[in-house]
């Protein structure tokens, strides 16, 4: 579904991925792990199509599209999906507002009839109850004033409505307390599916106990440098990233 | 079913008829020449078979404001050409059928775009952009509905030149009680040579049923140059009233000059709701409406309580600054404004609260946001009296800039001669940022609508306050004032 | 038009004053003056001007004014110095003139150079041309205008790329009227080199008594990284006027404070313009108001963004009794190109008094969208709240009230960096309040 080839991509000018190789299938859930800078939200706004990251080399390729040619929104429409590690804050806009006015945009990219307010209301319950979201966050402009863990749980029920065919979650478990990762983990969970596939970037290990990924990768200085299995995480756990060797560098 | 109810329903079974026939009735086809002065002041006020005190009104307008020559405002962050005055007509008829539009395939396809988009139904769509109907308007119907469920509540709804005749005592006692014939150029101007406009009374203690609007108004073709405006609520009444219309009207006077006064007594409430969106002028604002407005509401009795709700979308210059004075103790005046600028428009716009009596209350919320090579200035004026005692004004200005060929202006004046009083001002100016239209656009939603979404959050409070049906075509109007202001 | 907007205003035997004015006769002078004179000939600017909307000058045009005598006077009648625990050179003009006497300004550190004006036109003119002569154009100051044409003396303040100068240039503004009103019109000229740091301290001050006129122009320039502490104290007596105006250019990575505590004369306008010219500059603006009887006191700024990422912070504050009355006038522009622009502006009033009062008109004049601009005004009375939380720890009304103002003011005076001098001022606060409260 997504394969990256020799991706290099710089952010102002520095070089930030250097030959970033990653295949995932339709189904599978990769975990993509490595120190602080070494280029994980990069690597997702470059999937995303995020201004001011710059590709130098290497391709993208997504259900055989390619990638890089197409805008933010397109990507969006035909299911990319970012989960972002900080939701920004829109004032004044209801977060029900923005979540119609997006699955009426997909719907309408498909070619099918847009929600009504009433469709939509019922749709929005049923997927919120299963996020534990209250009706209350919904009448609140979108994530403004949100705590940490309310953006993201407001990530994941967006993530339920779009029912995308990839999603990239960025650091999704930073800044949450133990209740809401696993909150956050079960919605995820929740979404696993033979047609979609997802790529779950983090630094710890700890979402991975609760999302038991089919692949790990360590990512260092803008490139994989280790693949395997689940047991890849835990080996990171116990040894850390300096006990593979891998310091953290400046670059974010 | 309530009465409120029941008016709604006549309107909507009426609505379609009334467009299909147009608002012009049998007004003679005849105009004064170009150019001002005493005999086309007599010229107007014959016309109307207006009483001898009313000319002699415009006549001492007319007196003055030839001595006002040096005093055409030049404070105002607005720029444009000197009005030729002597070149303007004061008084022309309505088209005759042979110069309009025979259909709607004659008009400006832009326009008809922007109807399509407002979702403006065919015929209204004929009306707004003047094409000639043959047919006669049958104004007995949907007039006589309204009439006779505003009368039996003594609610008195009808054009200014039928008051004049009907309810001179009213008129007489309060035209120009809030905004006197000398109160500033193009107010002065338009005491002298006002055609037209709405009058509203409501009696003690009513509550009026229904959103009064210029929508249901008869005869109202052509008076938007020179519009005089006058609600009185009086002891305990309440009325809401909406002005203007979110398509885009044209209209072939470039100088708009209109007065609006409101006069609410004791425990009284008015709530003025505004849509403009008149001609702003192509791309480079040729050709596009000077509008210069004074709008002022005197809450002359305790408990009172105005609340002035605008958007602002059209004219080339738009000079307005719809004021409350809050005479009596506890009363109450409120200022919400969208003003958006796009292209060469110019508009400066805000408030004027003037406190006077004890416990007066006054807010101010305004949202400019200025696109294109615009400028957008919110100018207003908290006043605390020194008997204000207790007085408290709170003023949130929020500017928006969309690009960098255009501005955005904050000048409140805050003059206070009361120590009990509390005045508190901010004023905030951003723009959109990149990291909010990335996340719009990566859930799937293209850039512009998500600077119509953004920017319909910025101006949300004051969009709450416009009443609903005016609201959603509000919002519509916000993202259409605003296309290809970016990319 | 022009008749409606200044106020008529004969300024006596102006032709006479001019001739005698030191360095007449030299060309560019003459010229200087002479286009000054044409530009004040109007008179002064009326309340019709929307930058003196809320001030009137008619009092002082009312006035006939005569020429300042050219002496000094004795040490005696200059009153004590309310600076005289800071070190570092002084200068002292009476009535608009160097007094020799009492000026210090020999043995000045390396770096420093000062000259003042009078002297600096005898000796060496053409090193005054070149500071006076390319001073920005006298449109639309009218006051400026008035100390063009008039100006007698003042001084020039250099300072050398990379000097570091300790202690603060002083210069002491002392009115001593005689019997007849007079007016002066100082012109300091402030030149900090690239890298520099200096530290300005100006005072204005004299006996209550017959009027006078004080009308300072001070033009600042302050170079490429260079740091300029700008601190003025005015305590002139009831009968003066005073009409400043500061203008300050601001090079590349420059920083600018300007700590003004505004506390006599009759009338007192404080204007201060600040330019960015070189990016990453920044500028903060701080000033205090305390007024009583039937002061008037002027605050009137404008910050002009005419560059890219610069910063801009300004806070206002001031206390007012009896019948006076405040006005604060704060404009921020930022020009078209000027992104990445971050101003910050307050105006703080508290009224004590029934008749007091306050006007104020912050002003966001933006051309750039990438910009972060705020503003905010408040005005009223002390707050009841913190008024009954002091008297419930058993403070009596006089002490909790005076406590509150103390505190108000402080957080200005708190940025002076320069201890002696925040003191000094600390001092000026605590006795107004003393006599207030």
């Amino acid at each position: 579904m997504l394969t990256i080839e020799n991706l290099h991509a710089t952010a102002d000018g520095k070089p930030i991925l250097n030959g970033l190789d990653l295949q995932v299938n339709a189904g599978e859930v990769h975990a993509v792990m490595g120190p602080n800078g070494s280029g994980k939200s990069t690597l997702s706004y470059v999937i995303a199509g995020r201004e001011g990251y710059e590709v130098t080399q290497g391709s993208i390729a997504y259900q055989g599209q390619d990638l890089l040619a197409m805008s933010v929104e397109e990507r969006a429409l035909s299911g990319v999906f970012l989960a972002f590690q900080y939701p920004v804050e829109i004032p004044g806009v209801g977060s029900a507002t923005f979540f119609k006015t997006a699955v009426n945009a997909a719907r309408k990219h498909r070619g099918e009839k847009e929600y009504d307010a009433m469709e939509f209301l019922k749709l929005i319950r049923e997927k919120r109850a299963a996020l534990g979201i209250d009706d209350g966050m919904m009448r609140r402009a979108l994530n403004v004033g949100f705590s940490g863990g309310e953006k993201k749980r407001n990530e994941m029920l967006q993530m339920a409505l779009l029912e995308p065919t990839l999603a990239i979650l960025d650091e999704t478990d930073s800044g949450l307390d133990i209740d809401a990762l696993k909150v956050v983990a079960s919605g995820i969970n929740g979404m696993r599916a033979p047609e979609r596939a997802m790529v779950v970037i983090t630094h710890y290990q700890r979402l991975l106990d609760h999302v038991v990924p089919d692949k790990v990768h360590v990512l260092s200085s803008g490139r994989i440098v280790r693949s395997g299995g689940s047991e890849l995480a835990l080996e990171l756990e116990r040894s850390g990233y300096a006990g593979l060797g891998l310091e953290s560098s400046a670059a974010a | 079913m309530s009465a409120q109810q029941e008016a709604a329903q006549a309107v909507e079974s009426y609505a379609g008829e009334r467009y299909k026939y147009g608002f012009v009735t049998d007004v003679e086809a005849d105009s004064a020449p170009p150019g001002l002065d005493q005999d086309t002041i007599r010229f107007i006020s014959a016309k109307k078979g207006e009483p001898e005190w009313l000319l002699a009104w415009r006549l001492k307008a007319f007196e003055r404001w030839l001595q006002m020559e040096d005093e055409e405002p030049t404070w105002a962050k607005l720029h444009y050409p000197p009005i030729d005055y002597q070149g303007a007509c004061y008084y022309s008829a309505p088209k005759s059928d042979a110069d309009r539009p025979k259909s709607l395939d004659e008009v400006d396809p832009e326009l008809l775009k922007t109807y399509e988009k407002l979702g403006i139904p065919l015929q209204e769509q004929e009306m707004l952009a003047g094409v000639a109907v043959d047919a006669v308007f049958d104004s007995v119907s949907v007039a006589t509905t309204f009439k006779d469920k505003l009368a039996e509540l003594g609610i008195i709804f009808c054009s200014i030149s039928e008051a004049v005749k009907e309810h001179p005592e009213l008129v007489q006692r309060y035209l120009g009680s809030v905004v006197p014939y000398s109160d500033n150029f193009f107010a002065t101007l338009n005491s002298a040579v006002f055609t037209d406009g709405s009058f509203v009374y409501v009696p003690k203690g009513v509550r009026c049923p229904m959103e009064l609007s210029t929508y249901f108004r008869i005869n109202a073709a052509n008076t938007g140059q020179f519009e005089r405006t006058l609600v009185i609520a009086d002891e305990g009444s309440y009325v809401s009233y909406l002005e203007g219309c979110t398509a885009p009207m044209r209209d072939e006077n470039q100088l708009h000059a209109a007065v609006v006064e409101l006069i609410a007594l004791d425990d009284a409430e008015i709530k003025y709701s505004t849509v403009q969106n008149w001609y702003p002028g192509d791309a480079e604002g040729r050709g596009g409406i000077y509008n210069f407005v004074t709008k002022r509401g005197a809450c002359r009795g305790a408990n009172a309580k105005i609340s002035w709700t605008q958007v602002e979308t059209g004219s080339a210059i738009t000079w307005k600054y719809p004021s409350c004075i809050l005479q009596g103790d506890n009363s109450v005046g409120e200022f919400y404004s969208i003003a958006i600028t796009n292209n060469r428009q110019q508009a400066d716009t805000g408030t004027k609260m003037i406190h006077m009596g004890r416990n007066t209350k006054s807010r101010i919320v305004s949202k400019g946001i200025a696109a294109g090579r615009s400028d957008s200035t919110y100018r207003g004026l908290v006043r605390i009296q020194p008997r204000a005692e207790g007085a408290r004004n709170h003023t949130q200005c929020d500017s928006l800039l969309i690009g960098a060929t255009c501005g955005a202006h904050t000048v409140p004046y805050i003059e206070s001669r009361n120590p009990t009083a509390r005045v508190e001002h901010e004023a905030t100016t951003s723009k959109i940022s990149e990291d909010q239209l990335f996340y719009c656009r990566q859930r799937g939603i293209d850039e512009e609508d998500a600077v119509a979404l953004i920017v319909n959050g910025f101006c949300r409070e004051v969009l709450q306050e416009l009443p609903m049906e005016f609201a959603v075509e509000a919002q519509k109007l916000v993202a259409i004032s605003l296309e290809g202001s970016v990319g | 038009m022009a008749s409606r907007r200044t106020i008529p205003f004969d300024y006596p035997a102006s032709g006479a004053i001019a001739a005698a004015l030191p360095g007449a006769g030299l060309p560019w002078l003459d010229a200087l003056r002479a286009e000054g004179r044409r530009l004040s000939a109007d008179g002064l600017p009326s309340t019709r001007l929307e930058a003196w909307k809320y001030t009137s000058l008619a009092p002082l045009a009312a006035l006939e004014f005569a020429a300042p005598a050219a002496d000094s006077v004795a040490e005696a009648d200059l009153g004590p110095d309310a600076f005289d625990a800071v070190d570092g050179p002084s200068l002292v003009f009476v009535n608009g003139r160097l007094s020799a006497s009492h000026s210090r300004f020999d043995a000045l550190p390396q770096g420093l150079r000062i000259v003042a004006l009078a002297e600096g036109l005898a000796d060496d003119p053409a090193q005054v041309e070149a500071l006076v002569g390319g001073t920005a154009p006298l449109n639309g100051d009218p006051m400026a205008a008035f100390n063009a044409a008039f100006a007698a003396d003042g001084c020039i303040v250099e300072t050398e790329p990379g000097a570091e100068v300790q202690e603060p240039v002083r210069l002491r503004f002392v009115a001593a009227p005689g019997g007849e009103p007079l007016a002066y019109h100082p012109r300091v000229i402030v030149r900090a080199g690239a890298g520099s740091r200096l530290a300005l301290v100006e005072c204005h001050e004299g006996p209550g008594g017959a009027p006078s006129w004080s009308n300072p122009l001070v033009d600042v320039r302050v170079g490429e990284g260079a740091v300029l502490s700008h601190v003025k104290l005015q305590i002139e007596g009831e009968g003066a006027y005073h009409t400043a105006l500061t203008k300050a250019a601001l090079a590349g990575g420059a920083h600018y404070e300007s700590h003004l505590l505004a506390l006599g004369a009759g009338l007192a306008r404080h204007e201060i313009h600040v330019r960015f010219d070189g990016e990453d500059a920044d500028c903060q603006l701080r000033g205090g108001y305390m007024a009583r009887g039937s002061q008037h006191v002027d605050n009137t700024t404008v910050i002009d963004h005419a560059v890219p990422h610069c910063e801009s912070r300004e806070v206002y504050k001031g206390v007012l009794d009896d019948t006076a009355r405040g006005v604060f006038q704060g404009r921020i522009v930022v020009r078209k190109d000027a992104q990445k622009t971050d101003g910050h502006q307050l105006n703080r009033t508290l009224l004590l008094s029934p008749k007091a009062e306050i006007d104020t008109k912050p002003e966001l004049e933006i051309y750039a969208d990438d910009v972060k601009c705020s503003h905010g005004a408040t005005a009223g009375e002390p707050e009841a709240d913190q008024l009954f939380y002091l008297r419930s720890r058993g403070l009596d009304h006089r002490t909790a009230l005076a406590l509150i103002v103390e505190g108000f003011m402080g957080e200005l005076l708190g940025e002076i960096g320069h201890e002696p001098v925040r003191a000094a001022l600390a001092v000026r606060v605590a006795d107004w309040i003393g006599d207030a409260v």
